[in-house]
């Protein structure tokens, strides 16, 4: 408990601190000026979502292999703190893609396969609360999980050789590319933030899979005794306090 | 038995139930054909427009017609649990898979030549000429199309609401194949027709990446 509010405190000042040095400290850029700021956190939701979806990737294979509930927990935890990030990453680029480019939003390379990874992950949720049996929920997902995780990279080449909008990595982007160092000790602070904060979430949700999974049990065993105990032994009088 | 034994087994099984009835092709040739005629309203359908618009519809129409096709595939084992025979029965999951793969696409593959010569008619595209290419896109793109659909199948198929659940599962995996055998049905349907081989490769490969993944997924998805 201590542990966990600690977190909450760290990642939560970190972020303000963050979101400060994105809007005060960080210089002014040449040709996009304010609208610049938003890319911080752009980014940061992306690196959030690549992490968690992966890691939701690793724990689907992890279960089929090993079939240990923990990591149908991880799973699906992953996959909603990927489609979380993912929608504030989406918004945040259409939020910035109106004055910049003028226009809202494009059927650009990046766009359009986060916007179909976006819709995968969805799909992988609804699957989720639609199948009964917790075991086999768990692997019918981590089939269909793997599948999706597959897809991306294919839905990112064919939109790639069909057409693209979206601006060239500036970071690592070859010669002439690079950050003032300013702005890169500013993205790093917001990365950071971002990710503890992504983290936080994954272990919340993680934690809430695990209670749910014990709840269940709890209730199967109590309607177990029920069922028994109201079929043979029990008089009417305990039957009813159950 | 191996495989492909096991597989040609479940093949014939397949068809002698649907060549019984004959009602899940009878379906899918009807509602492709709705799509064909209700897309004429979309735009207006001369020459130049179907070069433009023609890819797109009918492969969007192959597309909704295979998701809606693909679900008894193992929807209909589900009824009567005649999945469990399968399972009990000494065949390897991939074999069932297999099997029922090769069935869907001689399904669909049977409803696209019925579909693809009304709709040349329909939307006045020129196929003499291209016919032979034509079938191979095709061809590559049915397989994709069936593969990912025939695993969904099998996931959807434990679910409640698993006819809508389909759909919803296979369209968005497929917009990689769809951008593909449509770019490459368009440079068939073009003035100066020409294969484009770099969207041929790539149905390929979407082919080649999803089989081995059902392959290698089969024994978890086929399990009790």
């Amino acid at each position: 408990m201590k542990t966990r509010f600690a977190g909450t405190a760290l990642s939560a000042a970190l972020l303000f601190y963050a979101g400060y040095a994105a809007l005060f400290i960080a210089p002014d850029e040449r040709t996009m000026h304010q609208l610049m700021r938003i890319f911080y956190f752009h980014l940061g939701c992306w690196m959030v979502m690549f992490g968690a979806l992966t890691l939701a990737f690793v724990a689907n294979i992890a279960w089929l292999a090993t079939r240990k509930p923990k990591w149908d927990w991880l799973g699906v935890s992953g996959v909603e703190v990927g489609v979380v990030a993912c929608t504030a990453g989406l918004v945040t680029g259409v939020l910035w893609g109106r004055p910049a480019w003028g226009i809202w939003w494009t059927w650009d390379a990046r766009l359009t396969t986060t916007f179909i990874l976006w819709l995968l992950y969805i799909s992988y949720l609804l699957l989720r609360g639609l199948i009964e049996d917790p075991q086999r929920r768990a692997t019918l997902s981590a089939v269909f999980g793997i599948f999706a995780f597959l897809d991306a990279p294919l839905v990112y080449a064919s939109n790639r050789l069909w057409r693209t909008q979206h601006p060239a990595p500036v970071i690592l982007g070859g010669e002439n590319s690079g950050l003032d160092p300013m702005m890169g000790k500013v993205l790093l602070v917001c990365i950071v933030a971002m990710l503890g904060v992504g983290l936080l979430a994954l272990i919340d949700r993680y934690r809430l899979e695990r209670l749910r999974h014990e709840l269940d049990e709890l209730r199967l065993t109590v309607e177990d005794r029920s069922t028994r105990s109201n079929a043979v032994l029990t008089p009417i009088s305990t039957r009813n306090s159950l | 038995m191996t495989t492909a034994r096991a597989a040609a087994i479940l093949l014939t099984k397949e068809l002698r139930l649907e060549f019984r009835t004959r009602e899940l092709l009878n379906a899918t040739v009807v509602f492709a054909l709705i799509v064909v005629v209700l897309f004429s309203f979309a735009f207006n359908p001369t020459a130049g427009e179907s070069r433009r618009y023609g890819p797109g519809l009918l492969w969007i129409a192959f597309l909704f017609a295979g998701s809606l096709m693909l679900h008894p595939s193992f929807g209909r084992e589900q009824e009567n649990h005649t999945l469990d025979a399968l399972r009990m029965a000494p065949l390897s999951p991939f074999a069932i898979l297999l099997g029922k793969m090769l069935a869907n696409l001689l399904f669909l593959s049977l409803a696209e030549i019925i579909i693809v010569p009304v709709f040349a008619v329909l939307y006045n595209v020129s196929l003499v000429g291209v016919i032979g290419r034509l079938a191979l896109v095709l061809f590559l793109g049915t397989i994709g199309l069936v593969v990912t659909g025939t695993v969904f199948s099998a996931v959807a198929a434990h679910a409640r609401m698993r006819e809508l659940l389909l759909p919803l599962l296979l369209l968005p995996i497929l917009a990689p194949l769809l951008i593909a055998a449509v770019e490459a049905t368009a440079s068939l349907f073009a003035e100066q027709p020409g294969l484009d081989r770099t969207w041929l490769a790539f149905l390929g490969g979407f082919d080649i990446v999803f089989l081995t993944a059902s392959w290698l997924l089969s024994d978890f998805l086929l399990e009790e």
